[in-house]
């Protein structure tokens, strides 16, 4: 509880130092451009073409957001990968990475939690790795700025990635427990 | 015509919650509205920046960092750039796409966002606690290797 009102206090605190931060950026911006009038021009066509991009998708992706934090609670995370098995497990922990939203320092409780639980360790790491990288909205995002071909190849090899370093991470992990209970 | 497919998406997404449970879809939007709020001025402050690094930097001068002149030190600084940096994800789509438009290379855009998303310096002390060191390490060195990976194979193949 007491995290709770300290998160919201700080969290007040980083959007009053985002607006200092953005005015005084704002006023970089206007004495930069008076002593450069010649700028003027490049510079308010790239702003401008940039803000509309972002407004036309920004609500949309706040609701979305909005929509996974409250349909995919934590719950339903640890219900499906506690007692997922096989490579199955891996592919889940994906998708359950992907869907909840939040930062990453929430999904590393989780994590450890089902770890304790007997969750594998790949299907852990793809979980992790899905949490930091592949959330829907962040696609969509990405999908708006650097275009379809660019999100989907980065998102295709993301996944396979993500699901080879989770295999291999797991294979030495449990190969050094072994050969430690060896010696 | 992306923008209108990512609204639609959403309006479906919308409609079924709605369809599912009320309340919850309500509550979803006061967080959507809330989240909205607090990222704005983020966005307003990374857009401006855009507009300056579009407006000054020469494409000269982004080029010979990140683009086709960069070397191989070039894509491990941005590598690196990317893993202690702690940026929203959100905010750095536009960005990458300020710096690709301004002559930076698909190598070095991909190897940026896959570092910033998945590596995270500042959350590393609260991975090792909870997981402990060599998974967290593990992890976050592999994600180092496979960014670079994805970055030369994006470089080849777009």
């Amino acid at each position: 509880m007491k995290d709770h009102i300290r998160e919201k206090g700080n969290k007040r605190k980083g959007i009053r130092q985002d607006t200092v931060l953005l005015g005084a950026t704002l006023i970089i911006m206007l004495i930069l451009l008076s002593f450069f009038p010649e700028k003027q021009e490049a510079v308010t066509k790239a702003l401008w073409k940039f803000f509309s991009e972002m407004i036309l998708v920004l609500p949309a992706v706040m609701i979305l957001m909005g929509l996974f934090s409250v349909f995919v609670p934590k719950e339903m995370v640890m219900k499906y990968l506690s007692k997922a098995a096989g490579i199955k497990a891996v592919f889940l922990g994906i998708i359950m990475g992907a869907l909840p939203t939040g930062p990453l320092y929430v999904a590393f409780p989780l994590a450890s939690a089902l770890l304790k639980k007997g969750a594998r360790i790949s299907c852990i790491i793809a979980f992790l790795s899905a949490w930091a990288c592949i959330k829907i909205p962040q696609e969509m995002v990405e999908l708006q700025f650097l275009g379809p071909k660019f999100m989907a190849t980065r998102l295709i090899l993301t996944i396979i990635f993500v699901i080879m370093m989770g295999l291999s991470i797991e294979r030495l992990i449990e190969w050094r427990d072994k050969n430690k209970r060896i010696l | 015509m992306t923008a209108l497919f990512i609204n639609s998406f959403t309006l479906i997404c919308l409609l079924i919650a709605l369809s599912r449970d009320r309340a919850k879809t309500k509550r979803a939007l006061i967080i959507a509205l809330k989240s909205f709020f607090n990222i704005f001025p983020t966005i307003l402050l990374i857009i401006i920046l855009i507009g300056l690094l579009l407006g000054f930097v020469p494409q000269s001068q982004i080029s010979k960092i990140v683009g086709e002149q960069a070397s191989f030190w070039g894509i491990l600084v941005v590598a690196f750039l990317g893993a202690i940096l702690h940026i929203p994800s959100l905010i750095s789509f536009p960005l990458a796409a300020a710096l690709l438009k301004s002559g930076a290379t698909v190598t070095s855009v991909a190897v940026f966002i896959t570092t910033l998303t998945m590596i995270g310096m500042v959350t590393l002390p609260l991975e090792v606690r909870e997981l402990g060191k060599k998974m967290a390490l593990l992890r976050n060195g592999i994600s180092f290797l496979i960014a670079i990976i994805i970055g030369i194979i994006m470089g080849v193949i777009l």
